[in-house]
């Protein structure tokens, strides 16, 4: 039923998940997942609440770990070094695998510090008011901010909030930046200016974004997984990825059932 | 099939008693502000009282010698009323208490919030506020035939070693130190060491709060920038928690201005003026104490002193209230 699609690309593999499986407590979240993320594509993750997308996601850098409760179970390969190996170190594994999520969370800083921050704790030696600007025009942000670097960035609106995310993620230049709903908590114009940030930051990075909204997944991403959730017998949900392929083939001729009835909206 | 229109509900079956509900309502509403009234007429008694016999002080003492005599002697033949010798030292022991209380308070609080276990923390809390509950006459005389006899064997043990670092000190230029000093069985250090530890479950308790309800979404914005468990919280987590813990530490000083038991069997009742830790002094509440212990006559100086001591006292914890809530006001980050 699962199936390991889009193998057979012109892109190298960023990340690799085989059989991974991830439960808090006894509650098994998500089952047996198997996909490869091609580099310098966006992949999106869609799929009803519960079945599991943003679990996965906080796989890639082992932002999971900080839950004492999980466990991850299987295999996830990143430039084909297992992540979750002994020996790998997640704060690296962090600085370069960045992260936005669902609700923009600037920290009570400037905004200059806000994006200073990750550079200085990872020992950035180069040009600090360089590094902030240029990821500030990455993030298409600087226009609005360059005049009050110093204002609190609490101070901006959720827009510019979850935009200064992004520059603050990459900031540090990492190769892959996961989103987590990046959207589900901006108006529509700020949700459009963020999409089409993707679009400029897909030149240099991998993306992986999780979103409820389907024409978000159709209209920015390459590669789309489509995740379901099926009651278990304690009476919970158990999440398991249904259909991974190119994100046109999902949302035209999707090989699965279930798939096509969610990207038409019949249910979900 | 007819479709059914809604059914009118007969009115006659629906008599609310709307006067009752407005009566009760007013009543609920009266005695509601009546008690919190109460609250606000004593504090406003309280200060009324404070003023007025202030007022009546300072017109037998004028405020000058009041802040500029350099002895306190209000019981004496010889009057004076040199406020700043009991100020100095309440001054004294507070810091010395807040020296205690903020790293023993500060560091419980991030280890309570950020790396105990959850079961550990539900333990740890309340065995920590449990100190809090200690009586302070308790820590007082604890404080008197426990911890200032353990001091003064520790400084004799310590002699040998303190006379060499002595003699080195005085082998340098412009300094001349007679000799080691002696700590006297009434002395500030070792009430103000034990304030610090009566003060460190306050500290400790409401900077765990401030600490525990930044949201977790700011620390997982810093762990998704590659940053280690201790750079987040003194990065992200305690800049967070600033004004928090910044107005624990406040009320912590407050309440330190105001402790009577600890100081008074502790400190001994000897007005001095200066900063030395070693000799007994006489906090602004040790001397209420000793004056309403005896008999001061209604009416007479002594009587009108207390009051004066008292405002002195409520004037300075009004302002660090007044600069907590102005800090916080300042400093308190709003997250939804």
């Amino acid at each position: 039923m699962t199936q390991t699609a889009g193998a057979t690309t012109a892109h190298k593999i960023a990340f690799q998940a085989e059989k991974l499986s991830v439960s808090y407590g006894s509650v098994m979240a998500v089952k047996d997942v198997f996909l490869e993320i091609p580099q310098n594509q966006i992949v999106a993750f869609i799929g009803p609440s519960g079945c599991g997308k943003s679990t996965v996601l906080r796989c890639f850098n082992r932002m999971n770990d900080l839950i004492p409760s999980a466990k991850v179970e299987g295999r996830i390969t990143f430039n084909g070094q297992d992540i979750y190996d002994k020996h790998v170190d997640a704060v690296e594994l962090r600085r370069r695998v960045g992260m936005v999520f669902q609700r923009p969370n600037p920290f009570p800083k400037s905004i200059y510090q806000n994006i200073a921050f990750g550079a200085k704790i990872n020992g950035y030696q180069g040009d600090m008011d360089e590094l902030v600007e240029r990821s500030l025009r990455d993030a298409a942000l600087w226009d609005e901010v360059k005049d009050k670097l110093k204002a609190s960035g609490l101070s901006l609106s959720g827009g510019q909030q979850q935009r200064l995310c992004i520059a603050r993620a990459i900031a540090i230049e990492p190769e892959v930046i996961l989103m987590d709903e990046p959207c589900s908590a901006l108006d529509p114009i700020s949700t459009l200016r963020v999409e089409e940030l993707m679009q400029e930051l897909k030149q240099k990075y991998t993306i992986v974004i999780v979103t409820h909204n389907m024409q978000q997944a159709s209209r920015t991403s390459d590669y789309t997984a489509f995740y379901n959730a099926k009651a278990t017998d304690q009476g919970g949900k158990m999440g398991y990825l249904v259909e991974y392929d190119r994100t046109e083939v999902i949302f035209q001729q999707p090989a699965q059932q279930s798939t096509q009835e969610y990207v038409s909206g019949r249910f979900g | 099939m007819t479709v059914q229109s809604p059914s009118t509900p007969s009115q006659s079956l629906w008599r609310p008693n709307r006067d009752r509900s407005r009566l009760i309502q007013t009543i609920v509403k009266c005695i509601c502000g009546a008690f919190a009234a109460v609250s606000i007429i004593t504090t406003l008694g309280i200060v009324a009282t404070l003023l007025f016999e202030t007022i009546t002080f300072l017109q037998e003492i004028p405020l000058w010698q009041f802040l500029t005599d350099r002895k306190w002697t209000p019981l004496f033949a010889s009057k004076e009323f040199g406020i700043f010798v009991l100020v100095s030292a309440t001054v004294m022991i507070s810091i010395i208490s807040i020296l205690v209380a903020m790293p023993l308070g500060l560091l419980a609080a991030i280890c309570l919030s950020e790396y105990a276990s959850p079961r550990m923390r539900k333990i740890l809390k309340p065995v920590l506020e449990v100190l809090a509950g200690v009586p302070t006459v308790v820590y007082g005389y604890f404080a008197l035939l426990t911890v200032t006899p353990s001091l003064q064997a520790l400084l004799e043990f310590l002699t040998p070693l303190l006379n060499v670092f002595l003699a080195v000190l005085n082998a340098l230029p412009f300094i001349a130190i007679e000799s080691l000093p002696e700590l006297k069985g009434f002395n500030s250090l070792s009430a103000g060491l034990v304030l610090g530890v009566m003060i460190t479950p306050l500290v400790a308790s409401l900077s765990e709060d401030a600490i525990y309800s930044v949201p977790q979404r700011l620390r997982d914005g810093a762990y998704a920038l590659g940053t280690t468990k201790r750079e987040t919280i003194t990065s992200v987590v305690l800049p967070a928690a600033l004004s928090g813990i910044v107005s624990s530490l406040i009320l912590a000083i407050s309440r330190a201005v105001g402790e009577t038991m600890i100081v008074t069997l502790a400190a001994g009742a000897n007005p001095t003026l200066g900063l030395n830790p070693f000799v007994p002094v006489m906090t602004m509440t040790a001397f209420i104490v000793q004056v309403t212990k005896g008999d001061a006559v209604h009416g007479s100086i002594a009587y009108q002193t207390l009051f004066a001591v008292g405002t002195t006292l409520f004037l300075i914890t009004l302002a660090l209230n007044i600069f907590s809530f102005w800090f916080v006001r300042r400093f308190r980050e709003k997250y939804d």
